[in-house]
């Protein structure tokens, strides 16, 4: 403030100063501009309108609400409110779309893979990953390995039914029997085995235990696995000749595998989430670089080996649940 | 002697300039005739780009994320060129207040040349200086509000036709002005030119003066930029006092400078300033002082430039009886040499990056989750999420290949690893960005960070390549 005491008129300017003094320097007392007061209360004036308008003043259980009942919670209700309706009419085409003939809208696929990437982050990743990278029995959904197959239809279905599922007759089901726990086999067999497994799969060089592991292999593996340890995507038995091991490809993790089995689980999402949701989470999966091209369907389909094979399954599964 | 008491507020001082003719009020009326004409006509100008961009000369095409100046098309992460022009803008000015003062607030600046207009209007409407003070202090009649409303209906044409020209700069001006007649155009086109309206309006008719003494900071920069070799306008004090009016100093030669106290450049100050009470922030150099006083020496008989441009040192060789140094070594001083190297420097080095910038560009962000992992055959495989930059105006064929990586095969989202190849072409279209999601197969062995280069070359007839380093990664 103004120190009248020493206040006096700057002769150059002719105005007031403050009383102030530092080192020979003053402080003019310049009035402020008329229209600055009038802008201030006009500040004023709009600050009061607001408090009116809008909530302002916390109370101890609530808050002032405003005139205009305007919330934060009631804009995000009205974005989120909005947002949904305009993906609405999608979600209902995408619902209406059979998958396999998704690819061919280009725009509407482009659509169910973005929302299946929104609808992922929600429901799959505390398994698979936020990136779909899966982890040591979650398989990685980036890859170009399927255990039920990579086309839009199996991915789909994969997904409804959902995997070893015991209360659900349609859910995708594969028992592998635990070779050592259920003495099927003795320990030196299942050592065998092993050596077999790594043999096929190129991780390391025959010699007799896996020659011996072969037969074995033939005997007990091949019928769900193939002869060649190929796998079979009717059955959910994987590929044991590729680089990717769902479990570890390594000696330790494949004997802890023929010895006790694995049997992983995913659920079933054809009852918890409404068919668009399972569509778009079909097709971002398969947009991850390992989706396959729908097989080319077969004619007539032909009893074969693999249809008594099939048989056998069922038995196991019914084995299974008892 | 002790202060009187004053009021914390002060009131604004009406500012009637008188009309005045003179060099340098012709000088403002032709900056003004070509500022305005820039202003209004600049988005009216068409220019030919082809079948595939705007043909408006000048367009922020914000919707779009381009910017178009005649033959040049600068794309958002070409904004550098903005941000030249910007420093060139900013050293432009630095150049001018060096040289000729405040050049720009007396002549250029928009809120110098609209309160001008603003000022001639009022003229118009309510006569001269003497006239618009009588005016004003009356009581109100119908005369009053006849002109009151007069004069701010033009104003406020003005106002809106300076706002109304601006959005112009923004979209197609012929399509924007039908859309904005029969109200179809986008509601940030009429809020736009609501506040422009607006702030036209306030600052030309009634802030006028208030906006360069207290809400600019440009004049206050200003003063700390000017030296002793700035141009500014000064009262030659030593020439001019002491003060007394002509009947008296022609009585008394001896006793009386030239100034005959006529307070013509008083009358005539847009800001409302006495020029003779020495420089100071309200001077926005605009010398119509420096008209109205030459004038007046010449009605009295007395040499011109009583009131005139001078640098400090030049007043200071005045006072002592020395020559003033010629004009042009004011305006060429070190300083100025120094701003216009470096003004220069900025434009040449624009001007030469523009000459040679690229037409097509490529950009590749890495998948990080996962960023590597296994096939089924034993190799590994990257993702990429890759755009492709044809900034030509017409479509283009693109190669896209991964250069420096052996053995690798490259397939996009929209084929499958079935047609994995070494090189992925693809046509870019005209004016617009690509975006690929590319997958990389590599063998597993090799070091678990592979330097290689995403390269694009166009294969039509012109050519051109460019790429980008990356890295393929390997699981450990």
């Amino acid at each position: 403030m103004a120190d009248p005491t020493k206040s006096k008129i700057d002769q150059h300017s002719g105005t007031p100063t403050m009383g102030h003094e530092w080192d020979g320097i003053e402080e003019l007392d310049t009035p402020l501009p008329r229209w600055w007061l009038w802008t201030f209360y006009a500040c004023i004036l709009f600050s009061l309108g607001y408090v009116i308008a809008y909530p302002a003043w916390p109370l101890v259980n609530s808050y002032t609400k405003g005139m205009l009942g305007w919330s934060s919670r009631g804009d995000l209700a009205r974005d989120m409110a909005a947002q949904a309706a305009k993906v609405a009419p999608i979600h209902r085409a995408i619902a209406a779309t059979p998958i396999d003939q998704l690819p061919a809208n280009a725009a509407l696929m482009q659509a169910a893979v973005d929302g299946g990437r929104a609808a992922f982050k929600v429901h799959c990743v505390q398994c698979h990953g936020s990136g779909a990278a899966g982890s040591k029995g979650y398989p990685n959904l980036n890859d170009d390995d399927w255990l039920w197959g990579g086309d839009l239809v199996t991915i789909e279905k994969t997904i409804i039914d959902g995997v070893r599922n015991p209360d659900h007759a349609e859910t995708r089901m594969s028992i592998m029997p635990a070779f050592g726990r259920d003495q099927l086999l003795q320990a030196a067999q299942v050592d065998d085995l092993v050596a077999h497994v790594r043999t096929i799969s190129g991780q390391q060089k025959p010699d007799a235990a896996s020659r011996r592991g072969g037969q074995l292999f033939a005997d007990n593996c091949a019928v769900c696995h193939g002869p060649a340890g190929k796998g079979n995507r009717e059955l959910g038995a994987p590929n044991l000749t590729d680089g990717i091991w769902l479990y570890g490809g390594d000696a330790e993790s494949i004997h802890q595998t023929v010895w006790n089995s694995r049997q992983g689980v995913m659920p079933r999402w054809g009852d918890k989430l409404d068919p668009a949701t399972v569509r778009m989470l079909a097709a971002y999966v398969h947009s991850l670089g390992g989706g396959e091209a729908a097989p080319v369907p077969v004619p007539v389909p032909v009893p074969t080996v693999a249809a008594a094979v099939d048989n056998g399954a069922a038995e196991a599964t019914s084995d299974a649940r008892q | 002697m002790t202060a009187a008491p004053l009021s914390l507020y002060a009131k604004r001082k009406g500012v009637y300039p008188k009309a005045i003719d003179g060099f340098y009020r012709r000088l403002k009326w032709v900056v003004m005739a070509v500022t305005l004409a820039i202003y209004w006509i600049t988005p009216w100008l068409r220019w030919d780009r082809g079948p595939y961009a705007p043909d408006q000369a000048v367009l922020v095409d914000l919707a779009h994320r381009r910017f178009y100046m005649f033959a040049i098309e600068i794309w958002p992460h070409e904004f550098y060129y903005v941000a030249g022009l910007l420093v060139m803008a900013g050293v432009g000015l630095f150049l001018v207040t060096s040289a000729v003062g405040r050049a720009w607030c007396g002549y250029a600046c928009p809120q110098t040349v609209w309160t001008d207009l603003y000022q001639h209007v009022e003229r118009f409407i309510d006569g001269d200086r003497n006239a618009q003070i009588r005016l004003d202090k009356a009581p109100w009649s119908a005369g009053k509000i006849a002109r009151r409303v007069a004069k701010w209906s033009i104003w406020l044409f003005i106002a809106f036709g300076t706002g109304g020209a601006w959005i112009f700069y923004f979209a197609d001006a012929p399509t924007l002005q039908q859309q904005f007649w029969s109200g179809t155009a986008a509601p940030v086109a009429y809020a736009t030119v609501a506040v422009l309206t607006a702030t036209t309006f306030i600052l030309g008719g009634f802030m006028r003066e208030q906006v360069c003494i207290y809400m600019c900071p440009w004049p206050r920069i200003q003063t700390a930029m000017l030296d002793e070799k700035s141009l500014v306008v000064t009262y030659k004090y030593w020439r001019g006092e002491q003060r007394g009016s002509l009947k008296k100093s022609l009585a008394q030669p001896d006793a009386f400078g030239d100034c005959i106290d006529c307070d013509q450049c008083v009358a005539v100050c847009p800001t409302g300033i006495d020029i003779r009470e020495g420089p100071q922030i309200g001077c926005i150099t605009c010398a119509l002082c420096v008209d109205a006083c030459d004038k007046v020496m010449a009605q009295v008989g007395r040499p011109r430039g009583l009131i005139d441009y001078c640098t400090e040192d030049d007043a200071t060789a005045e006072k002592a009886g020395r020559a003033p140094r010629p004009v042009i070594r004011s305006l060429l001083h070190v300083r100025t040499l120094v701003y216009l190297t470096l003004w220069s420097a900025v434009g040449v080095a624009m001007l030469f990056a523009l000459g040679t910038r690229t037409r097509i560009d490529i950009s590749a962000q890495q998948d990080r989750n996962p960023i590597a992992m296994r096939l089924s055959d034993g190799t590994v495989r990257n993702a990429f999420t890759v755009k492709l930059r044809n900034m030509e105006s017409r479509p283009r064929p693109m190669r896209i290949s991964a250069e420096g990586l052996a053995g690798v095969s490259l397939w996009t989202d929209r084929d499958g690893r079935a047609d994995a190849r070494a090189a992925i072409d693809t046509i870019v279209p005209s004016d617009s960005v690509a975006k690929l999601r590319i997958f990389l197969a590599a063998p597993a062995n090799g070091p678990q960070r592979e330097d290689f280069a995403f390269t694009v070359r166009a294969t039509d007839r012109e050519g051109g390549t460019a790429s980008e380093p990356a890295h393929f990664e390997r699981l450990q």
